[in-house]
This record gives structure tokens, C-alpha cells and sequence, in this order.
């Protein structure tokens, strides 16, 4: 039933996205057709990732005879035997969902594991994970769709009135990314009459438009369209975390680069249902531990860390948001 | 309902008109609807042609775009969603086909307060968008994904056909029931024996047509986060290993999700066909499947 | 009851962008609708071919597909539009061809003399459509269009999750800011109440000023 795909090596990865032409739409129509004709075979694994891979993820040790009664979230989770974590699907980097193999890789999705690790769970058995967008993570927390979350969350006080926070884990910061020959962007100072792209109704978004009224800003529905027209010169740059943007500049090295000092500070935090202090305190004392044993360098480097740059320190959890 | 220029008159401008907009062209004017024809032919073909262009131009037909639907694992993950999109449509069309009858029975009931209380709530689920449903499902009582959009779909599309089945049951002929009663049947009876199977095969079409409007709807679950088809999708569109295939995922999607709906309406327009020939509805008569309400919400 | 009052202006914004999307893709639909039906009842087929493909693709076509496909599709050209335009565009476009239905069967109800007696006064097709058919089956579509358009403003609630401000999505704000969720809900409902009942009514005026008895 299946059959053998054109081996990946043809097509040169990293380059060609916008190389279109007569010769590969023949080419093109043919994998199409093939592809009707074929309905449901195909080939199996995924299609080759581009950018520099990890040799190795990380290994974590998991708590043993871990306990916390205090929690009826960590209760529930131990009955159940799993725990359920929200992170994102559609951030390269910090959290991506392989769409082939239904695997999470990323930054947050290591916090989540090395967090499980600690509330006594097996981070490669014992975590189901669930894709949550930003637009609804207070109510998966609220309703119990979720144990934790750990997808780029900015504590801010907004959301502590809706959710319970863990850490910081991370200060990301808003900054740029843009084309690697671009010569002039290098930071917010030279953003007047450039196209900066970001999401719609996104924080960056409305902080570029407020601060820096002379960058024309551009909204799309999501950072990926984003990257897209800035590959294909539609836009000259594209604003928000520098986490998202080192995601997807470790994706394309040779074409993307981020620029420019932080123009904001955004601790990132580990969203936990409002009530479960326990659950938040038990998180912030793994958090340290995971910090001081250098679990939490080795996952850096083995996802944001590819993109060249260096792990910062970690910041200091606060104490303050489980009180 | 006028039915155009009747067959016995004109055989031809029957096929060509379907109203009384003009006479059989004479051969003047069927040059120069030649003219127009050629004219917006090629009007078409331009348009076509400039989006096929712009899509080469951007390369959206290059190979490395389509590459990861030649993956089981993709089409695995596009079939999961679809198979998703499929689950929460099944569900809904039964238990909206449930709360449809109960409702319809509500409203058709001799007392009062159980027709109250159906006609409010009938005309509340139908004044409401369904998306509202479904978020308040979803945000204020706090369910899972699924049942949300389960629970806002039936409560739309049952209040929607228990119209249908109402309106069915008081088309039948008159003299049915009245023959019915006059045999000694009980109201039940005449209801269970008579009435709803007659009512049922007429309004079949319409029934059919509503449970489109179920079949499109939910792409809502999109907007909630339920891992349906559109979700599928758009976690292969934006993926940048994949050079983030917008165009061809959008292709993809849309024609899958169009040719179902289509198959759908055809069936509805097909049975509809059938069932205006058949002498069991000679009491009843078979309207058009679009006769209903097929606008999500549209009531008059 | 505090949720109306202390967020008046939030729900009074949200209400305002329903009304704005609701007109605007009301037009929208109207012209291309009226369009559409003109071609599927044109002598020539290839317009004919268009009208019928337009309604049958746009007719079972769900309308989150349309808004994703718009919004990820389009940006791919360098189309940069504010949301409200997507949204007025997607709701537009798939409300057209329901209208295009209803005009095509109103048009339908007019009886064949009107239209044999235009052409014996040597009007052509244009004249017929335009200044004996269509007003005649004006009178006949006011009530199918005004249950469209009521549809039309019910589905304007899917443009809220595009990033569009409009009334559903004021609920999201309301929680933030600590607001009990179902009673935010509760008035959401009452602002959709308000605007298809008004629609109703409007229709309905226009339906005893110029309708036919049917």
C-alpha cells in the first residue's frame, strides 16, 4: 500500500519557500494528482524539519512516592494516573505540535514535562497533552479541561484575577525579527515607515501602534502569516516575544535573524486553576530545584538554545503570586 | 409558486428560461447571445486565468508545499479531524431530530402550558445565534469542547425542525385526520398512524436540507478549540517546516468540506425529486429542499 | 442588572460593531445578491454558469471555512485589510447567494403575461427585468430577505472570534474585568434580540406597506 515519497534531499530545506516557476508546478501537479490517486497511502514519519535539530532532548527525574493531598488538582490527576497539560501547538520553539506525529516539542513543553517529573508523574507516559489557544486558556483552566498550563503566559494582573500563577519561568521581551540582510532595522528607534507585523489583537500589537504611531502596523491572524510575508518581503519585520521569534528564526536560520534590545518585559508563568495554591507552591518549589540542578539550561539549549542564543539566567520565581 | 412558461407552450424555453424574462431567441438574438456568451467566457476565463497565475507566481503549486499530504501521517491527522467534524454532526443530527419531535409535540399539544412552554422556547433558540449557544454552553457551564458544540447545535437545529415537523403535521390533509378521528382513533393514534408518516416523508427534503446547515455549523467547533477538520488544517498550514502551505491547505480543505455539503444537498434535492412522484403524497405536498429555512437562523 | 449598567459603554461598543457589520454586509450581500440572480436568469449561459456556481458553492460552504480561508489564504498575496473587511466581506459574500435564491424565486412568482405583455411593448431583456419583473417580485422577496438578513445578523457573531468588536465578544472583557459570566451573557442575548427583532419589524413594515398577499 504505500508508496515511496521523493526522497526529502531534493529539495533543499531552509531555502525555497517562495521558489515557484514552471518547473516545479509540473512537478507540483504531479505529487497532486499522485496524491488523489493515492488516497490514503502515503508515506510514513514526518516531512523533514528544517533548522538545527537537538542531538538530545533532555532527560528528567521523576519524584518519587511525590505526594500533595493538599491539591485537588494534583489528586485528581494521581487518580487518574496522567495529568493533563495545556500548552501551545503553533510556536516553533517554545511549544509545536508535529502535525505528522502528534508530537510536542519546545521550550514550555519541556518546563511541562520537568514539572511533571516532579509532581511524581512519567513526562513521556503519564502527560496527555491538550493545544489551547491564547484566547482560551482562563476558561480550560476554569473549567478544569486542564491540570497546568505552560504556553508563553505573561503573569499580568488581568489574568491573576481569573488564574493562579506558577514562576516566572522565563522574561521573554518584545522584540524584532527580521530578514538576516536587512541593514537598517536593528531596533524599535528604526521602525518609522516600516511595515511591523504582529497578531491581531496581540499586546505587541497594540503597543507598537500606541508607542510607535510612525511604523505602519500590520495585523494578521497569526505569527506564522506573519514570518510568511516577511520571508516573501511583504512586511520588513515581525514584533512580539522574543521567544516566539527565536522559534521560528532557529526554524530558518539563513534567512532570519531577531534584532534590538526588549522593549517590554513579559515573565512567563505556569497557569494553574485560581484556587489550587498548593498546586502553584509545589511548582514553584520544582521550578528552583529544576533551576539549580541545570535541568532547566539543558532544556533551553535543547529548543530556544538552537537558535544561537545563549541561555540567560533564570529568573527569581516570585514568591508573591501564591501568597 | 408559478412554474414558468408552461412545457405543452414552449418545450424549448423551458429548458433555456425558467421564467417569463424572454421568448425563444430567434436566430438575431441568438447571435448576440453568442456575443455575450463569448464575451463573458472570456471575461471567465481571464479571471481564472489571473488566479492561476498569482498562484504559480507564488509558487503554491511547488512540490515542497504539497509534500506533507503525500505523509500518513497527515492524512491520519486531516482524517481524524474529519472523522471529528463527522462525530459532532452525527450527535447533533440525532439529538436535534430528537428535541425536534418533543418540541413539535410541545407545540402541537391541546394543553396550554406545555404549548407555552414550547413556543418559547422554540422561538428563543431560533432568535439566538448559534455561536452564542455554544459559547455560553462552553464558557458559562464550563463542558468540555465537544458537548458544547453538541449542545448549542441541537438546541438550534431541534427548535428549527420542530418548525418543520409542525408545519408538516398541519399540511396534511385535512380529511385524513378527519377520517382518522371518524375511525375512532384516539389523538395519539392519529397522530403515530396518520399524520407523521405522511408529514415526515413531504417534509424529508426540508428535514434533509436542515441537517446541511447542522453539517456546515460545525466549523464552529473551530472557534472553541474542538479538534475538528478546520483545526487540522490550519496546524499543517501554519507549520513552518511544511513552508507554512496556506493556499494548498485552504484548497484541500474547502474541497472536502464543500463536496460534503454538496453530497448532502444533493440527496435532499434527490429525495425531494422522488418523493413529489410518489402517490403516498397525494395529501401532502413536497417542497423544494430549500423551501426551509437552509440560512442558519432565517425564519420568517 | 450592575453588568449592564457599569458596562454600558462596552456593551453599547460591541452592539454599534454588530449594527456596523450587520448594514455593511447587508449591502454587500444585497448588490451581489441582486447580481447574481440577474445572471442566473440571463438568455446567456455562460452567466448563467456563474450565477448557479456562485450560489452552489457559497450555499454549502460553512462560514468559519470561508473566514479562515479569507484570512489565511488572502494575506498570502499581500492583501493587508483591517478584520472588519474580511468580515464584512465573508458575511457578505455568503449571505449573497441566499438572497440570489430569494430574488431568483420571487422573480419566479411573477406570472408570464407581465412578461410577455413587457416584450410585446418591445422592451428588451434589461427593460423587462429592471422596470416590469423586478419590482413585481420586490413585493414577494421582502419577507425571504428579511429572514436572511436576520440571519445575517446572527451569524455577524462568528467575525467576534476574528478580532472583530462586536457584541459576542464584549463577554470575554466582562469576565476579565471579574463580571458574573452568565449574566454578561444574559445581555448579550438581549442586544441580539433587539437587533433581529428589528430587523422583524422593519421587514415586516415594508411587507404591509408594499407586499402581496400571498
Amino acid at each position: 500500500m504505500r508508496t515511496p515519497t521523493p526522497p526529502s534531499r531534493t529539495a533543499p530545506s531552509g531555502t525555497g519557500s517562495s521558489a515557484g516557476g514552471p518547473r516545479v508546478l509540473g512537478r507540483g501537479l504531479v505529487a497532486a494528482v499522485l496524491l488523489a490517486a493515492t488516497a490514503a497511502c502515503g508515506a510514513s514519519g514526518s516531512p523533514p524539519a528544517r533548522g538545527p535539530q537537538p542531538e538530545q532532548l533532555p532527560h528528567y527525574d521523576v519524584a518519587e512516592d511525590f505526594s500533595l493531598p493538599s491539591s485537588p488538582t494534583w489528586k485528581s490527576a494521581h487518580r487518574r494516573g496522567e495529568l493533563t497539560v495545556g500548552v501551545k501547538e503553533d510556536q516553533p520553539g517554545m511549544g509545536e505540535k508535529n502535525p505528522a506525529t502528534g508530537e510536542y516539542t519546545g521550550f514550555d513543553v519541556e518546563i511541562a514535562k520537568m514539572m511533571a517529573a516532579s509532581l511524581g508523574f512519567d513526562p513521556d507516559k503519564q502527560i496527555e497533552y491538550k493545544a489551547i489557544a491564547s484566547a482560551n486558556r482562563e476558561t480550560a483552566l476554569q473549567n478544569g479541561q486542564i491540570d497546568y498550563y505552560v504556553g508563553t503566559y505573561t503573569i499580568n494582573e488581568g489574568r491573576k484575577k481569573l488564574v493562579g500563577f506558577a514562576g516566572p519561568y522565563y522574561i521573554a521581551g518584545q522584540r524584532l525579527l527580521v530578514r538576516r540582510d536587512e541593514k537598517q532595522l536593528k531596533g524599535p528607534q528604526d521602525m518609522a515607515g516600516r511595515k511591523i507585523c504582529s497578531a491581531v489583537g496581540s499586546t505587541p500589537l497594540q503597543r507598537i501602534q500606541a508607542d510607535h504611531p510612525r511604523a505602519v502596523a500590520v495585523a494578521y491572524d497569526s505569527y506564522a502569516i506573519c514570518v510568511d510575508n516577511l520571508l516573501n518581503h511583504q512586511v520588513d519585520a515581525v514584533t512580539t516575544d522574543d521567544t516566539i521569534l527565536l522559534g521560528y528564526a532557529a526554524k530558518d536560520p539563513e534567512r532570519l535573524k531577531v534584532v534590538g534590545k526588549a522593549f517590554s518585559e513579559e515573565p512567563y508563568g505556569i497557569g494553574v486553576p485560581r484556587q489550587d495554591r498548593a498546586l502553584a507552591r509545589a511548582l514553584d518549589k520544582a521550578l528552583v530545584a529544576r533551576e539549580r540542578s541545570g535541568d532547566w539550561k539543558r532544556a533551553y539549549d535543547a529548543t530556544l538554545g538552537l537558535s544561537g542564543r545563549p541561555a540567560p539566567e533564570p529568573p527569581r520565581v516570585d514568591p508573591a503570586l501564591t501568597r | 409558486m408559478s412554474l414558468g412558461p408552461s412545457p405543452k407552450r414552449a418545450p424549448r424555453a423551458a429548458q433555456e428560461a425558467s421564467s417569463a424574462l424572454y421568448d425563444i431567441p430567434g436566430p438575431k438574438a441568438r447571435a448576440r447571445h453568442l456575443g455575450y456568451g463569448i464575451a463573458a467566457s472570456l471575461a471567465l476565463a481571464a479571471l481564472v486565468a489571473w488566479v492561476i497565475h498569482l498562484l504559480v507566481d507564488t509558487g503554491q503549486f511547488s512540490y515542497v508545499k504539497w509534500r506533507p499530504f503525500g505523509y500518513v501521517g497527515i492524512q491520519e491527522l486531516l482524517l481524524r479531524g474529519l472523522g471529528n467534524t463527522l462525530k459532532a454532526f452525527a450527535l447533533a443530527a440525532v439529538l436535534a431530530l430528537a428535541l425536534g419531535a418533543v418540541l413539535a409535540a410541545g407545540r402541537l399539544s391541546e394543553h396550554r402550558p406545555v404549548r407555552w412552554v414550547s413556543t418559547v422556547l422554540v422561538e428563543f433558540f431560533r432568535a439566538m445565534p448559534v455561536l452564542v449557544m455554544i459559547f455560553f454552553v462552553f464558557v458559562a457551564l464550563e463542558v468540555q469542547p465537544l458537548p458544547a458544540l453538541v449542545t448549542g447545535l441541537t438546541l438550534y437545529n431541534g427548535s428549527v425542525l420542530a418548525e418543520v415537523f409542525r408545519s408538516g403535521v398541519l399540511s396534511v390533509d385535512r380529511g385524513q385526520r378527519e377520517a382518522a378521528y371518524a375511525l375512532g382513533m384516539r389523538k395519539t393514534q392519529v397522530m403515530t398512524y396518520v399524520l407523521v408518516p405522511q408529514a415526515v416523508r413531504a417534509m424529508l427534503p426540508t428535514i434533509i436540507s436542515q441537517l446541511v446547515v447542522a453539517l456546515k455549523d460545525t466549523s464552529l467547533g473551530f472557534l472553541i478549540t474542538y479538534e475538528e477538520f478546520l483545526h487540522a488544517g490550519r496546524l499543517i498550514a501554519i507549520n513552518m517546516d511544511y513552508t507554512m502551505p496556506f493556499i494548498p491547505v485552504v484548497i484541500v480543505v474547502s474541497a472536502i468540506y464543500i463536496g460534503l455539503c454538496m453530497l448532502l444537498s444533493w440527496f435532499a434535492n434527490w429525495v425531494a425529486r422522488r418523493e413529489r412522484g410518489n402517490i403516498k403524497n397525494e395529501a401532502v405536498s413536497v417542497g423544494p429542499p430549500e423551501a426551509a429555512p437552509t440560512m442558519p437562523g432565517a425564519h420568517p | 442588572m450592575d453588568v449592564l449598567t457599569e458596562n454600558f459603554s462596552l456593551y453599547g461598543e460591541g452592539f454599534w460593531g454588530t449594527v456596523k457589520l450587520t448594514v455593511y454586509s447587508s449591502l454587500l450581500a444585497l448588490a451581489v445578491g441582486v447580481l447574481m440572480a440577474g445572471f442566473r436568469v440571463a438568455p446567456v449561459r455562460a452567466l448563467r454558469v456563474v450565477g448557479t456556481t456562485w450560489v452552489t458553492v457559497l450555499r454549502n460552504t460553512p462560514l468559519t471555512l470561508l473566514f479562515f480561508a479569507m484570512l489565511l489564504g488572502l494575506p498570502r498575496f499581500g492583501v493587508a485589510l483591517p478584520f472588519e473587511l474580511f468580515a464584512v466581506l465573508a458575511l457578505g459574500c455568503y449571505t449573497s447567494s441566499f438572497i440570489c435564491e430569494a430574488v431568483r424565486s420571487g422573480i419566479n412568482t411573477v406570472p408570464v403575461g407581465q412578461g410577455e405583455a413587457a416584450r410585446s411593448l418591445g422592451m428588451t431583456f434589461g427593460q423587462t427585468l429592471g422596470a416590469v419583473v423586478l419590482p413585481q417580485a420586490f413585493r414577494s422577496v421582502i419577507a425571504p430577505i428579511g429572514s436572511t438578513l436576520i440571519a445575517l445578523a446572527k451569524n455577524s457573531a462568528i467575525a467576534g472570534s476574528f478580532s472583530v468588536v462586536e457584541l459576542l465578544s464584549t463577554y470575554k472583557t466582562l469576565s476579565e474585568n471579574g463580571y458574573s459570566v452568565v449574566w454578561s451573557f444574559v445581555w448579550i442575548a438581549v442586544g441580539y434580540l433587539i437587533l433581529t427583532l428589528a430587523i422583524s419589524a422593519l421587514f415586516h413594515a415594508m411587507e404591509r406597506r408594499w407586499g402581496v398577499a400571498r
